[in-house]
């Protein structure tokens, strides 16, 4: 059989999961929706972003939610030169670990910059939030975080 | 999807997390063969050089012996049911209406059944060694896989003997 005679097909392999949130996770994305961040305050005082619903120390539930950022510090990044279809942006940008004014812990995001060279732990960022008619309670509800003042 | 997701008004409390994979398949070779076959309206097995079996559809390879199989083979359009299931039970994606059944098809010369609908019987008619044929869909609407059969029907023949099929159950 020649080559060209072999088949080949597209397949997709689909599962609509939906999940609860639960009260700590669904106050989370609520605020998301409201164009606000959550954290967790723990047994030891400090703040979780994105919070947990139990203590990572203790296992109790977690203390008073706490609004923290928007603006907060990248503590380490990578960039990302070509972005894939499934990626949040569809121009280069970087992952990112982001500690939120206020919080202990670092959240995982995209900082939408012109370059690397504009990154650097330690930078400061701010959440750019969708326009609140397309926000749904999600993650995504931040389109990207952007370097304060603009590339520097 | 938002609605899915959040009541306006209220809280959060469900978040849509749908997993998908998209991904290239190709069959290969041997079970191209066997689609294209299919295509034409036929099922083309593959004989192994070692023991004679054949294999519809064949991987390429004898399981057995380990070997590749390179003889075709052209079976025939009908075989005996080897065992079966009544489906009463609705799923999700279901696309055919219930009760139907589902039967492994041992195609005559061939010494590996497949799984096919049974069409054209009453559900509580099906058995063990039933004579069957393929009903294929409209010559302009074959295409290379099996949704070209749209089911099996009887045959009229008597019963298969159990002996002819006890190896396939």
């Amino acid at each position: 059989m020649a080559e060209s005679e072999v088949l080949h097909a597209e397949h997709r392999l689909e599962y609509p999961y939906a999940r609860s949130t639960g009260p700590v996770i669904g106050a989370f994305l609520t605020a998301l929706r409201e164009g606000r961040f959550l954290g967790a305050t723990g047994s030891d005082g400090k703040v979780i972003v994105p919070p947990t619903e139990y203590d990572p120390i203790t296992s109790d539930d977690v203390g008073e939610l706490v609004e923290v950022g928007p603006g907060g510090v990248v503590d380490s990044w990578a960039w990302v030169s070509a972005p894939l279809r499934k990626h949040p942006l569809q121009t280069p940008f970087a992952w990112a670990l982001i500690t939120l004014d206020g919080a202990d812990t670092g959240l995982l995001h995209v900082v939408d910059a012109p370059g690397p060279d504009a990154l650097s732990a330690g930078a400061r960022v701010t959440a750019r939030f969708r326009p609140e008619a397309e926000r749904i309670g999600s993650m995504a509800d931040v389109e990207a975080f952007e370097i304060e003042g603009g590339a520097s | 999807m938002a609605d899915e997701q959040t009541d306006d008004a209220g809280p959060v409390t469900m978040l849509a997390t749908p997993i998908r994979l998209d991904f290239e398949f190709t069959p290969g070779v041997a079970q191209s063969k066997f689609l294209r076959g299919l295509e034409r309206g036929e099922f083309l097995g593959q004989r192994c050089g070692t023991c004679g079996k054949v294999y519809v559809p064949s991987r390429g390879t004898c399981p057995t012996d380990g070997v590749p199989t390179t003889e075709d083979v052209l079976l025939g359009n009908s075989g005996t049911v080897t065992t079966f299931c009544v489906v009463n039970v609705p799923f999700a994606g279901q696309s055919i209406e219930i009760p139907y059944i589902c039967a492994q098809i041992l195609l005559d010369g061939a010494n590996l059944s497949f799984m096919g609908l049974i069409q054209e019987i009453p559900t509580d008619q099906i058995r063990m060694g039933m004579r069957v044929e393929a009903v294929w869909v409209d010559e302009s609407e074959l295409i290379p896989s099996l949704a070209s059969v749209r089911y099996f029907r009887p045959n009229g023949e008597p019963d298969a003997d159990y002996d002819t099929y006890k190896e396939y159950l």
